[in-house]
């Protein structure tokens, strides 16, 4: 009887363990990085390469701070839209404010007609522009950038 | 013209990525769900068979049936999942099957107990685990028609304001209906009863109110950021600004006088000053709150007889043992967690007829007993895993909506627990509220089986791979276009 009982009580534990580590692996597939690249190891990595490519989109201020999207090669939709890639719900935002599209290896931020417009680093974006990593893309009172 | 490059062929090139790369497709992990799933299964079954053992009854093969139709069940839940919302995360569901399953074999077990009572002075009792079991049946099929009829969480948001007149009817009316449809049960009046079946309306009210209030903000937000001026190091919110958060406290104050239902009045304005302080990220609105619903409850503890009683019985239960309606309900809770002790009793092997309404509110000190503290503390994370996927879920999605929404339905489950597991162990007043998904009770089932429904949606929103935005036109007409000098790309 004592033997269940205990038994009964590390079987739970292990499925919480089991669930922790579901969890684990898990953590940061929805951020769009991947299990291994755990940010220590990431820099390492990114330096060993040499590469400097845009892996992901972080949203910097704004309602949505802390939002990231990894970045695949699909042209990015950013605006108040239901289908926008990155919805927002300011009110400085268009429906359709701007998009970010991959050219070759450089990502270029163009502004779709917007009433309140894009802004690169101060700059206002009327035609496509290439976004260096790390430059901040203000839309309304979002503050995006790119980040490999 | 320099057309602008990128957007030349941004559009047609993606539609063409995502119908042609494989490599690229985000893992759904439903396998993952099914393992766990059966692993939840076993250990319920495992459970159920030692508390036959424990009671000395007979063992057949009927709990094997039992077991894989338990499974079954949840597989049928995991189907739906797999084919409505295929990304969602996948440790909320399993956590869900072995706490609802864990819940059904206490409550049989409880059942088993009454009967020996029964038996002994000849009181009656109905057996309840039954009635649970098709209550959980019902709520897995309300899970999946949730998840089939909910593409898309956001739809929610448009019918904001309906839920929320939905939701507050919901919440008032059995505190102000006459007491033949809305009869004071164990001095609460909050069941409805159409025939032969009571429901409890708030517990839906909770999720129409959540819905509403997250609509609410996400239109309101700016308000609520923008203007204010600053006062004692925080940003203080204008006077006119604090108009829902007075509602919420008003709602509270009327459920608390009018139903005598403090739990349900705790949780509701703890979910509204969380989804207050998720939008807008200022501790100024959790510190109004708190002051809020302190005075409240301090002018409640003045006025109202049973705020004082279960204060009074919060603060020396034993004293007040003897006294009626004192602190005999919480000292036998606290007597059973005792002897439960680091170990437990063994599943089956403890005194759950000692304490009293075991199945509903004080279920979790049957399982402190039974389990002792390792198992309820496995328990309690088990509940936290939950949270953490629907917070995790939460953060990732891309809409402040969804952000909201699925801040607030976690928030809400893992605050129930707090209230219900706090005032088991005296850490709180004891307010009679129903452990999530553990209790006896066919409405507190149904709506937080909707609830997961609704986490799993946002998880699933959250994690899929980002849709193609449709084929549209992708610049204003050309004569509306400015001539602009293009750089050329390098």
């Amino acid at each position: 009887m004592q033997l269940t009982r205990a038994g009964f009580l590390v079987l739970l534990w292990l499925f919480v363990l089991a669930a922790l580590r579901v969890v684990r692996s898990d953590l940061y597939a929805a951020s769009g990085l991947r299990a291994s690249g755990l940010p220590g190891f990431r820099r390492s990595e990114k330096s060993a390469r040499g590469s400097k490519a845009p892996r992901q989109l972080v949203v910097t201020h704004g309602a949505l701070t802390g939002t990231r999207i990894s970045l695949d090669g699909r042209p990015i939709l950013i605006g108040r839209a239901d289908d926008s890639t990155l919805v927002l719900d300011d009110d400085f935002a268009s429906t359709r404010h701007a998009r970010l599209s991959m050219r070759g290896t450089d990502w270029y931020v163009e502004d779709l007609g917007s009433t309140n417009g894009t802004y690169l680093d101060r700059a206002k974006v009327t035609a496509p522009l290439r976004v260096p990593l790390g430059t901040p893309i203000r839309i309304g009172k979002t503050v995006i950038e790119l980040r490999s | 013209m320099g057309s602008p490059a990128p957007t030349g062929e941004g559009s047609p090139g993606a539609s063409v990525a995502t119908s042609t790369s494989p490599g690229l497709k985000a893992p759904t992990r439903r396998g993952t769900e099914l393992v766990m799933l059966s692993f939840a299964a076993g250990l319920v079954t495992l459970a159920l068979i030692l508390v036959e053992l424990n009671q000395e009854r007979s063992l057949s093969l009927r709990i094997l049936y039992l077991g894989l139709a338990y499974l079954a069940l949840f597989a049928c839940a995991h189907l739906a999942v797999r084919r409505w919302a295929p990304y969602a995360d996948p440790a909320i569901l399993p956590c869900v099957a072995l706490l609802n399953g864990l819940g059904l074999v206490v409550i049989h077990r409880i059942d088993l107990a009454m009967e020996g009572t029964v038996f002994l002075d000849g009181s009656t009792w109905d057996p309840v685990a039954f009635k649970q079991v098709i209550w959980t049946a019902i709520g897995l099929l309300l899970f999946a028609a949730t998840l089939k009829f909910l593409p898309d969480h956001r739809m929610l948001a448009r019918f904001g304001y309906t839920f929320g007149l939905v939701g507050l009817v919901a919440l008032m009316l059995p505190g102000v209906l006459p007491g033949f449809i809305a009869p004071e049960i164990n001095g609460a009046k909050i069941w409805l009863r159409l025939g032969p079946l009571s429901i409890q309306p708030g517990e839906f009210a909770k999720i129409l109110l959540m819905v509403f209030f997250a609509a609410f903000l996400v239109s309101k937000r700016d308000l609520f950021t923008v203007a204010g001026r600053r006062f004692l190091g925080m940003d203080l919110p204008r006077a006119r600004d604090l108009g829902p958060l007075f509602a919420a406290w008003g709602v509270t104050v009327a459920v608390m006088v009018l139903q005598k239902d403090l739990g349900s009045s705790l949780l509701f304005f703890g979910i509204v000053l969380v989804l207050l302080y998720i939008a807008t990220e200022r501790a100024a609105w959790v510190v109004l709150g708190l002051g809020l619903f302190s005075g409240g409850a301090i002018i409640a503890w003045k006025l109202f007889n049973h705020v004082q009683q279960r204060v009074a019985n919060w603060q020396d239960p034993i004293a007040r043992y003897e006294v009626i309606g004192g602190g005999y309900q919480i000292s036998q809770s606290l007597f059973g967690l005792a002897t439960g002790g680091i170990g437990g009793a063994g599943l089956g092997a403890g005194r759950p007829e000692m304490i009293p309404e075991a199945n509903t509110d004080f279920i979790t000190a049957v399982i402190g007993e039974e389990l002792g503290f390792v198992g309820f503390a496995a328990l309690l994370l088990i509940y936290m895993v939950f949270a953490l996927r629907g917070l995790r879920g939460a953060i990732s999605v891309r809409d402040s909506f969804g952000k909201l929404l699925g801040g607030g339905l976690a928030f809400a489950v893992c605050f129930q627990v707090f209230i219900v597991v706090g005032g088991v162990t005296k850490l709180i007043p004891m307010t009679g509220i129903t452990a999530p998904f553990l209790s006896y009770g066919g409405s507190s089932l149904l709506a937080n089986y909707i609830l997961v429904a609704l986490l799993l949606r946002i998880s699933a929103a959250a994690r899929a791979p980002q849709r193609v935005a449709k084929p549209k036109p992708q610049q204003p007409a050309i004569a509306d276009q400015h001539t602009v000098m293009v750089e050329r790309p390098k």
